[in-house]
């Protein structure tokens, strides 16, 4: 079975800070603006708001990663 | 012989170290050239296309961990390349950017021809067709002890492969691997975005094996050898020995080659013993950690170093004397790291910068409370959040000094004041200049 998690690519990110607003249950920013990402697995129910976050990034840093 | 230190440490018997390995027959201004070495190494198998399997499950068999900081399995590395699709490449990382370690230098410059025949090995192991030696083009010495040797090769008898050695930036971030890949492929020798590794593309996007000097040197010693006579030093999980660079409060600060597992404690016993009352030890570099002077019994080994938090990174041991303030040698050290970050992700470029200027502060004895709290939090958020692990080496660093010198932080909260005779131990360099 294959789960989710989100990854940031810290290099591509320039903190718009987008994605946790769309996603607050699971990204905060730091003092400058960076995004906190929870490391767990994402649940099922939240999976969608996730995908959501991820498309929205204008920086395309965000993503889903498979892991197994 | 009894170690006097700061704080109550038992006295201790220490045996003198075993006979070097990697630096037999070195002397201070020692060049082992060919003939010497010859007779000791034959010539390593001619690298073909094909990997070499049987010489991957040597250095399985011998369990070398590699010596460039992250104390990776060998063989693993070795086979994760050799399974991709040729050409390979074969990268010697000598770039050796952490600034109290001189052991990659230091066996460069004595025994580059044993450097030379471990990564002929490797590329011979892996089937590589090319392999690049990067050296920072500041360790002069190492350079060219290094191209001297190339040149006695190339006019006798031959390499087997194309091999080319590179002077790289002077850069804390240009020997993390794919910093040096990236220089290595033209651009800046900046990290990139994880994943590709190296193993998967690496220099001209091939599958790259990239392996400390130290590593390859000893793969040599491995093959000529045998991995049982290999073993007979260090620890089962951890065999073999290692260069490890003393300096600080010693008598003669050096690079000694000690059995994995050696106390911290021997460790400066090889090199004179305490110079001054210590006050603590720094172990495994500026990307390491304080450890107290009670310590000292330590093993020197990621099993031995893994309670206390620390680990042996790239083989460093620097005695602290009483008579410096830890937080005031770790402030300059924090603000190197702020000035070696390469700017490419938020949380290092913003959080490093923040973070120095705030624990300066605390150094000075100028800082309050909430000071002090944000100072945890922020060596807590900028952990793992680089594209590379650079943050991660200075946060760890902050919160072992929070720890090991919590009586004069207490004493610099609680009255402003620090013992500190303001003479700088620690030889923090400025920041690289260039990046290309
Ligand atoms: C910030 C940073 C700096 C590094 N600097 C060096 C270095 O100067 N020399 C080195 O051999 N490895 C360095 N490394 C480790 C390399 O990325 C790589 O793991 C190593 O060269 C692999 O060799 P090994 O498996 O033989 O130890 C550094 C890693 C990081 C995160
Ligand atoms: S974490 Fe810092 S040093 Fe590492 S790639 Fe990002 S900006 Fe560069």
């Amino acid at each position: 079975m294959s789960v989710n998690i989100l990854r940031v690519d810290p290099i591509a990110c320039v903190g718009h800070g987008i994605c946790a607003e769309l996603f607050h249950e699971w990204i905060r920013l730091d003092d400058w603006g960076y995004p906190i990402v929870r490391p767990e697995v994402i649940p099922a129910h939240l999976l969608d708001q996730a995908k959501w976050a991820v498309a929205n990034c204008p920086a395309l840093a965000l993503r889903l990663a498979d892991v197994q | 012989m009894t170690i006097a230190t700061g704080r109550t440490a038992p006295a201790r018997k220490t045996r003198p170290l075993p006979p070097s390995r990697l630096l037999a027959g070195a002397s201070p201004d020692s060049y082992i050239g060919l003939a010497t070495h010859r007779k000791t190494y034959t010539l390593p198998p001619p690298p073909s296309a094909q990997p070499r399997y049987s010489l991957i499950d040597l250095m399985g068999a011998a369990g070398l961990l590699g010596r460039g900081g992250a104390g990776f399995p060998t063989a693993r590395k070795l086979k994760a390349v050799a399974d991709g699709p040729g050409p390979r490449v074969v990268v010697a990382n000598g770039t050796e950017g952490e600034p109290p370690s001189a052991k990659d230098q230091t066996l460069m410059t004595h025994n580059p021809h044993l450097v030379i025949d471990g990564a002929v090995l490797a590329a011979a192991a892996v089937g590589a067709s090319q392999v690049l030696i990067g050296v920072d083009r500041a360790h002069r010495r190492a350079l060219e002890a290094m191209r001297a040797a190339l040149a006695e090769r190339t006019s006798t008898e031959g390499l087997g492969v194309d091999l080319r050695l590179a002077g790289t930036p002077s850069r804390y971030v240009a020997g993390e691997e794919t910093g040096l890949v990236q220089w290595m492929n033209g651009g800046p020798a900046m990290p990139t975005s994880v994943p590709p590794r190296p193993f998967e593309k690496g220099v001209a996007g091939r599958p790259t094996l990239v392996q400390n000097v130290e590593t390859l040197a000893t793969m040599a010693l491995i093959a000529r050898h045998g991995p049982e006579w290999f073993r007979q030093l260090g620890t089962p999980d951890e065999p073999g020995g290692r260069l490890v660079t003393v300096s600080g409060a010693v008598g003669q600060p050096a690079v000694v080659e000690a059995p994995i597992g050696t106390p911290i404690g021997a460790l400066i016993d090889a090199v004179g013993g305490p110079a001054a009352e210590l006050s603590a030890v720094m172990v495994g570099g500026f990307y390491g950690t304080w450890l107290p002077v009670d310590a000292l019994d330590t093993p020197y080994s990621r099993a031995g170093l893994l309670p206390l938090g620390a680990s042996p990174g790239a083989g460093v041991v620097l005695a602290l004397p009483a008579s410096a303030c830890g937080l005031a040698e770790t402030a300059r050290v924090v603000s190197w790291y702020a000035g070696e970050s390469a700017g490419q992700c938020g949380p290092c470029i913003f959080g490093l910068a923040d973070l120095s200027e705030l624990f300066a502060q605390v150094a000075a004895a100028r800082a309050n409370r909430d000071d002090l709290e944000t100072v945890r939090r922020w060596a807590g958020e900028i952990e793992g959040r680089g594209a590379c692990k650079h943050p991660d080496g200075a946060a760890r660093l902050v919160r072992s000094a929070l720890t090991v010198f919590s009586d004069e932080l207490t004493r610099h909260m609680s009255t402003g004041e620090c013992r500190g005779n303001g003479r700088p131990v620690l030889r923090v360099p400025p920041p690289g200049k260039t990046w290309r």
